[in-house]
């Protein structure tokens, strides 16, 4: 308990690209055989810094195999919800799910973040028997605790029972929970994310545990058997309104990015592959009349390539789909960065007209067949995959690891873990910096990045930038 | 407020003083953001419109008002119970204490008032008010102004003094509610329209011990007076 809010914690999203820029990037870092334990890394990412794009902390864990995927923070910016009237708290702690063994970890960034440490291990086992799902994934602070979406429902496979969100305290990181009472049609889950004052959340559906534990299943995609549909829930009463089918061959409906400011009732989601032509898409979802609405409003077209260049995955379609499998929304909402990971691309679009998104800016970084190197010289397997936006727009992070397993399809060579940057031009554009080029621990790799004093893709907030 | 400046005698005195600190709770829980101002800037640039910001003070005026009034209630009817009315008071001023003692040794917010929706702000005004005790912080206030107009009438009848104490009920709930809605209001048309919202998270300041002490002291004020008198 504080005597003030957090500083970090802005009432609007222009109030939080007007803070200091950030000065550390968190990363996590998974052992995709499962012979190391995971790790946090701290990397220093201020400019001018002696160590500046390098790695100067590690906290390893006492476990291996939990497999690090998405991970958040204790409190952020929601806290400041004039309903909650519980803003005294600190951002202080990163909560680091395992994905494959449901173990949790709190660690502690203060006071200094090259000092980071284990606080709390929350086992498997709570959250097995408090809340009935498994896999938890993605963390959001919300202003009445900590919400946390799993992959997984009950049982060895995570099949019995469907996943869901459950609700953690943010100060003694107890599971207090499942945040659902009427889950509606609702059987798969991904991401989520909410428009807090407007009173909705937004969950996307990615696969149960068997469709992707052990790689992707081919003929389950094939049969578009992947998740392609979005629900929405009306937040305080915790009840599915409305579901919305993208379309059977809309398979993976990935990230959910809405618009920060809260006055603005649209956002976005990444589907990665269409099963009839391998284009990966972007589409645009809103709220008028008391109705939630999508449609197709982007899409990315595979690159055709030699058989011989392809992992047998691919060889029968003879093109490298796009994969679009991360996208983040700036924080003023004006542009929206797309990560190709098969195709090796970073898009940037432009989405002041949030339904007519235009391409703003481009680099290459990897690719299946493409392997476009990084201006540093220095080798870039995989392609862009989890994408951060620094608050004030001007610099955009991304690893290049999606899934243990996918990787091993998709990238067969491997993907030794690195983390870029690219600087963001005034009118938009993307060129990447030579000189930020993370490399990792031998055997590592990387997956999402949180920026210090909060991203493009933490927090939320209550008041509008107007 | 009858009464004041007529005759500046003890019993004026007393009663001028009750008056003010009804007065100063209500500045006092206007400008708490916990009590809602900071809800009616978030409405008013929601809706981009000054008249939601009003309607929204409108809206925890009227959640407030009701917790205020239902929590004076029970003591209005107790209080005809004339030759019960010290240990009434005592009982009231004890009350205060212990909730202002339990606040601030648990200071975990309900989790139940996260639940409601921002669309009901008059619901969520009415179960802050109660939760944390901002409509009891009245109650000794609200004895002894009773216990002032009631002291040349406790020979009057019982239906008289139910009808005079629900008066004053609704007439210390309304002085409170407007004390309030004006600071509170005041501050959030300043925020909305002047300072910007950088005014909320710094303003914002942790007022759970103070709110907790202020009705432990509430409390006590009145138990002192009352053994004293």
């Amino acid at each position: 308990m504080t005597m003030r809010p957090d500083p970090t914690f802005h009432a609007s999203p222009k109030l939080a690209m007007e803070a200091p820029p950030e000065n550390f990037a968190y990363t996590l870092l998974l052992s995709p055989d499962f012979s190391k334990p995971d790790a946090l890394a701290v990397i220093d990412a201020k400019p001018g810094s002696p160590t500046y794009s390098q790695i100067v902390h590690t906290v390893t864990m006492p476990n291996k195999g939990d497999e690090f995927h998405h991970f958040g923070w204790n409190a952020c910016s929601s806290a400041l919800s004039p309903l909650a009237g519980h803003a005294f708290i600190e951002r202080r702690y990163l909560i680091i799910p395992g994905l494959r063994s449901s173990r949790i970890y709190i660690v502690d960034t203060k006071p200094d973040p090259t000092k980071a440490k284990i606080h709390k291990i929350i086992e498997p086992e709570e959250v097995f028997k408090k809340t009935g799902y498994s896999r938890p994934h993605t963390i959001h602070c919300g202003p009445d605790g900590v919400y946390v979406s799993t992959l997984g429902g009950g049982g060895k496979d995570g099949t019995s029972g469907p996943p869901g969100v459950f609700i953690m305290d943010c100060e003694t990181f107890e599971v207090l929970g499942r945040w659902e009472i009427d889950r509606g049609p609702q059987t798969l889950h991904y991401d989520f994310w909410w428009n807090l004052p407007r009173d909705y959340m937004v969950t996307s559906e990615w696969a149960l545990p068997p469709q992707f534990e052990n790689g992707i299943v081919p003929e389950d995609l094939l049969s578009n058997k992947y998740g392609h549909r979005l629900h929405f829930w009306d937040l305080r009463a915790r009840r599915n309104v409305q579901t919305i089918d993208l379309g059977a061959n809309h398979q993976m409906a990935l990230e959910v990015r809405p618009a920060h400011d809260p006055v603005r009732e649209y956002g976005f989601v990444g589907v990665v592959v269409d099963t009839t032509n391998l284009e990966a898409s972007i589409w645009t979802w809103w709220r008028e009349g008391g109705k939630f609405h999508a449609e197709k409003t982007a899409t990315i077209p595979p690159e055709p390539a030699a058989k011989e260049k392809l992992p047998p995955l691919l060889q029968g379609f003879g093109a490298v789909p796009p994969l679009v499998t991360d996208i983040d929304l700036s924080m003023d909402d004006r542009f929206l960065y797309v990560s190709c990971w098969g195709t090796g691309e970073m898009r940037q679009y432009d989405v002041r007209d949030p339904r007519k998104p235009k391409l703003a800016g481009s680099v290459h970084t990897g690719g299946i067949v493409r392997r476009a190197p990084h201006p540093s010289g220095k080798a870039y397997a995989g392609g862009p995959q989890m994408v951060e936006i620094s608050r004030d727009g001007k610099r955009v992070y991304w690893t290049n690891s999606l899934y243990s397993t996918w990787d091993d399809q998709f990238y067969p060579d491997g993907v030794p873990g690195v983390e870029v940057m690219a600087n963001v031009g005034r009118n938009g554009g993307l060129e990447l910096a030579s000189d930020y080029f993370v490399s990792f621990p031998e055997g590592y790799r990387a997956h999402q990045i949180r920026l210090e004093g909060g991203d493009c893709s933490t927090d939320s907030f209550c008041y509008p930038s107007a | 407020m009858l009464s004041v400046g007529l005759d500046w005698g003890e019993a004026s005195r007393t009663l001028a003083w009750l008056w003010l600190a009804l007065l100063a709770s209500g500045i006092y829980h206007g400008v708490n953001p916990g009590m809602g101002w900071p809800l009616a800037v978030s409405a008013g640039l929601l809706e981009r419109s000054p008249r939601a910001l009003f309607g929204a003070l409108g809206a925890l005026s009227a959640g407030h008002l009701l917790a205020t009034f239902l929590v004076l209630l029970p003591f209005a009817l107790l209080l005809t119970l004339a030759e019960w009315q010290r240990p009434i008071q005592l009982a009231a001023s004890l009350l205060v204490i212990g909730f202002g003692a339990y606040r601030l040794v648990d200071r975990r917010h309900p989790r139940a008032l996260a639940r409601i929706p921002p669309s009901q702000l008059a619901l969520w005004s009415f179960a802050v008010a109660i939760a944390h005790g901002a409509a009891l912080m009245l109650l000794p206030i609200y004895l002894g102004l009773c216990q002032a107009a009631d002291l040349d009438a406790s020979h009057r009848a019982a239906g008289a003094l139910v009808s005079t104490n629900l008066a004053m009920a609704v007439l210390v709930s309304l002085a409170h509610v407007v004390a309030m809605v004006v600071a509170g209001g005041c501050l959030a048309w300043l925020v909305y329209r002047y300072l910007g919202l950088k005014f909320v998270s710094r303003s914002w300041l942790n007022l759970d011990a103070v709110w907790a002490i202020s009705l432990i002291l509430v409390g006590a004020i009145a138990l002192v007076f009352n053994l004293t008198n």
